[in-house]
């Protein structure tokens, strides 16, 4: 969870190029030719040639997203791909902990939210 | 409440035209993204792990309600119905668009607010404690001083582009409450044996990978020579910190590389050739800014009111929230009310667009529409009558932030940690509600009595742990969350780093081990009024590391 | 790389020389710092300006005893993060009085043009071109400055006094005025 954008480059599995959307920050994919929010639509590779050219591809779309860097997947046996480490988890599915607001309501309605 | 005149929304106004035009050339392509980071980092938006965020500048903590009420629409409007208060007197909001920016910052504007140098390698917000004006030890409005120096930092030219960034606070009272010591520079101020009024200056202080408590360079600086001192600490700080490496690059790398004595006497050689010029603040200048602080008319009335003795006939809250959250005023009849952002269960220092506000109602009702946030990230209401002191809580206690809990164990400090922010290792957030859950009830809480525990995702402490009574680190091992533990440090006039306890433990023993920790006190403590901070400095932190780590 | 100078773009008149090249004759040329101290008295001998190239590294005290001799003084931004430069130039404004030309090169980019204008520098190597076009746009952004700088703009804490207030005191906004104005 040291910030990759300092990590050397190692292929030890899969992995996709990801970054955040200029715009409006939101966490991006790599895919065929662009951008997805998607996890399960990104390009995954174990091969360190791919991800060099997905990287390329990454930082010279710097229009459209920003601070590219290689992130750990697992793939699993249905072929969906899954964030490789708590970091990735974070940003691909949010916050660990209720929103404020999700609190809220969760005690107003009794519904117990996530 | 500092009101800004014509030629400071001038030039708030103008910077919002000028981040317009930014982000316009930014999102064109014209700009790329090295180009644009220094530029947005100046005006305090950040990209973090999932959005933006966008940091707000709140000038010595002092609100007024019309500014908490846009606060609060901005939380709405641009982001998902909540803030977060800072560490620094700040608000941040997490899941800002860049393509909104501009509108957001424009109508932060209109009540006078702005992001201007909250990031970014510049002087950031001047930082005072929360009862600035109105603490009855202090010498004077501390704020004042802020504001002076505020000014003459904003959009300086030569200071915009330093080796790193650049923190201050002010502080006049004795017992300091704005953890003056582990700032870049401090000001204290002391009355001399004459009576003359004048700061004593410290420097490099501050946390993160090397930490240092500031030492004094200056022991006693006349008010006239405020800005020429602080322009010429910060000319030897652009000239001679470090540019070669971005964590040896803070003032503190380079008081220790000099030596203190060494620093000083740079200082000292610049100061001389301008403390004569333009920057020497004649009384007319001060009084000027000084007068721009309005006051509330306050009523005359006495302490201790009948309407306090007949409070909500012996509703036991009540009187633990008067004895916990209400603090003496410095003028008679009045109290000043911390509302504590620390609920059971929740996210230090978050508020919904609601709570602000109805939080801004109350202030408007009963604290002359002022409101103020404490770098330990509780809001307060520093001008209340105590004989409003009832309907305040119940008030206040609808709106959620009456939890007579400030100042203890679960008064949490905490930064965002790994669920919000790209520099850190793990989480904060979820340990400190599960403290809070494990010390939910207030007697026990009561018993511990006044406990500061401080907990940072990362080395960067922007929850200040390593000045902790009970300090809390994230760190990574091997993809996993771990938290090394400190006791032992203080932020206030004997500030003091924490001592580490023992080995890092992985998250789900944090708050195991913190309720050891609880426990151990109350079999070291000498009477039950000793303090734990007390009981650390008596015995040292071995008892302590016997106890916890014993079955560890 | 562009020159703007007085608000417009125009030819820069300067020569650079290298360190082992030799110096000509009769036309303004830029030297290192290390060149010029080494050879102050060839170069106070010959005909033309003498500019000098000064890092961002070294004190510019050194540089205050030949001031006199010197037309224009090129300070460096590495890159525009690295903001040296800007105390370089309020020293040798307003500490040594220097009068000619103080050149901004390096790393120039639009967003610095004002900080740079007002620490003293009116002379910029701009990087980009288009930058340079925008430069008449980029000074107008602001016209508020809370602090007294060497452009002779008055400081707001001055604007805010009343007007026979503001001409007096120490203020010095008359020091180091030179005759550029930006607008």
């Amino acid at each position: 969870m040291t910030s990759p954008l300092q990590q050397k480059l190692k292929i030890n599995g899969p992995v996709v190029v990801t970054a955040n959307r200029l715009a409006d920050g939101a966490v991006v994919y790599r895919g065929e030719g662009g951008w997805t929010t998607k996890l399960d639509s990104a390009a995954v590779t174990a091969s360190a040639a791919v991800v060099q050219d997905l990287l390329a591809a990454a930082r010279a779309d710097g229009l459209h997203a920003v601070d590219a860097y290689v992130a750990p997947v697992q793939v699993t046996e249905d072929g969906g791909v899954r964030p490789g480490n708590l970091r990735e988890r974070i940003r691909s599915s949010g916050p660990t902990i209720d929103l404020p607001l999700q609190a809220l309501r969760a005690k107003v309605d009794h519904v117990p939210v996530r | 409440m500092y009101l800004y005149d014509e030629l400071d929304r001038t030039l708030v106004g103008e910077r919002v035209a000028e981040f317009r035009g930014q982000v316009a050339r930014r999102l064109s392509g014209e700009l790329n993204e090295d180009e644009f980071r220094p530029l947005r980092l100046m005006n305090g938006v950040y990209l973090q792990l999932h959005a933006y965020m966008l940091r707000i500048s709140i000038p010595y903590g002092t609100l007024s309600s019309a500014q908490l009420r846009m606060l609060a629409h901005v939380a709405r409007r641009y982001d998902r119905g909540y803030g977060h208060f800072t560490t620094r007197q700040n608000i941040q909001y997490h899941w800002i668009k860049l393509e909104e920016l501009p509108d957001a910052m424009a109508d932060l504007a209109s009540v006078g607010m702005h992001g201007m140098q909250t990031s970014g390698n510049v002087v950031r917000n001047i930082t005072t404690d929360q009862w600035a004006g109105v603490a009855p030890d202090e010498i004077e409005d501390p704020r004042i001083w802020a504001e002076v120096i505020r000014q003459h930092v904003t959009l300086h030219p030569e200071f915009s582009f330093m080796p790193r960034k650049f923190k201050i606070a002010v502080g006049t009272s004795r017992h300091d409450r704005a953890a003056l010591r582990i700032h870049d520079m401090a000001l204290q101020m002391h009355r001399n044996g004459a009576g003359e009024t004048g700061f004593e200056v410290m420097v490099g202080g501050g946390l993160g990978r090397t930490a240092f408590i500031a030492k004094t360079i200056k022991p006693f600086l006349h008010k006239r020579d405020v800005l020429s001192y602080v322009e010429a600490v910060l000319r030897t700080y652009n000239q001679f910190g470090r540019r070669d490496n971005i964590y040896k690059a803070r003032i503190k790398i380079l008081v220790h590389e000099l030596g203190a004595e060494a620093f000083a006497k740079e200082v000292e050689a610049e100061w001389q050739s301008i403390k004569d010029g333009p920057l020497a603040l004649d009384e007319e200048v001060v009084a000027d800014i000084a007068s721009r602080f309005r006051y509330p008319a306050y009523a005359r009335l006495q302490n201790s009111p009948a309407e306090l003795a007949e409070a909500p006939g012996g509703d036991r809250r009540f009187e633990a929230w008067i004895g916990n959250s209400v603090a003496k005023h410095k003028v008679p009849g009045y109290a000043i009310v911390t509302l504590s952002l620390k609920p059971e269960g929740g996210t230090p220092g978050d508020v919904t667009a609601g709570q602000m506000d109805a939080i801004a109602d109350v202030a408007d009702r009963y604290s002359f529409g002022e409101i103020r946030v404490g770098h330990e990230q509780n809001l307060a209401l520093p001008h209340v009558a105590q004989r409003d002191l009832p309907a305040v809580w119940r008030a206040l206690n609808a709106i959620g932030v009456a939890i007579p809990n400030v100042n203890l164990i679960t008064d949490i400090i905490a930064c965002p940690g790994l669920d919000y922010c790209s520099l850190a290792n793990a989480r904060s957030i979820p340990i400190a509600q599960e403290i809070t859950r494990r010390f939910r009830n207030l007697d026990l809480a009561r018993d511990l009595g006044r406990l500061h525990v401080n907990i940072s995702g990362c080395i960067n402490a922007c929850g200040h742990h390593h000045v902790g009574h009970i300090g809390i680190l994230g760190v990574e091992k091997n993809g996993e969350e771990f938290y090394q533990i400190t006791l032992g440090g203080k932020a206030d006039e004997n500030a003091t780093l924490g001592t580490l306890i023992g080995p890092a433990v992985p998250y789900a023993q944090v708050a195991d081990l913190v309720e050891d920790i609880a426990a151990a006190y109350i079999e070291l403590r000498e009477r039950p009024d000793e303090l734990f901070i007390d009981t650390v400095k008596r015995t040292g932190v071995e008892p302590f590391r016997e106890r916890v780590y014993a079955a560890r | 790389m562009p020159l703007v100078k007085q608000g417009h773009i125009v030819e820069d008149r300067y020569i650079r020389v290298l360190d082992d090249a030799p110096i000509p004759d009769g036309v303004p040329v830029i030297v290192t710092a290390e060149r010029f101290l080494a050879d102050t008295a060839e170069l106070a001998a010959r005909e033309g300006p003498v500019g000098v190239l000064w890092p961002n590294n070294r004190k510019v005290a050194e540089l205050e005893p030949w001031l006199g001799r010197v037309a224009l003084v090129a300070l460096t931004f590495p890159k525009f993060r690295d903001g040296r430069a800007y105390s370089q130039a309020r020293l040798l404004r307003e500490r040594y009085g220097f009068r000619g030309e103080l050149r901004a090169t390096g790393e120039v980019l639009r967003d610095q043009f004002l900080f740079l204008l007002r620490a003293g520098f009116d002379s910029l190597e701009v990087t980009k071109a288009a930058d340079a076009e925008a430069f008449a746009a980029a000074v107008s952004t602001y016209s508020v400055f809370y602090q007294p700088s060497t452009d002779g703009r008055l400081a707001v804490r001055r604007r805010r006094l009343p007007p026979q207030a503001q001409a007096t005191g120490r203020e010095g906004e008359e020091a180091g005025q030179r005759h550029f104005e930006p607008r």
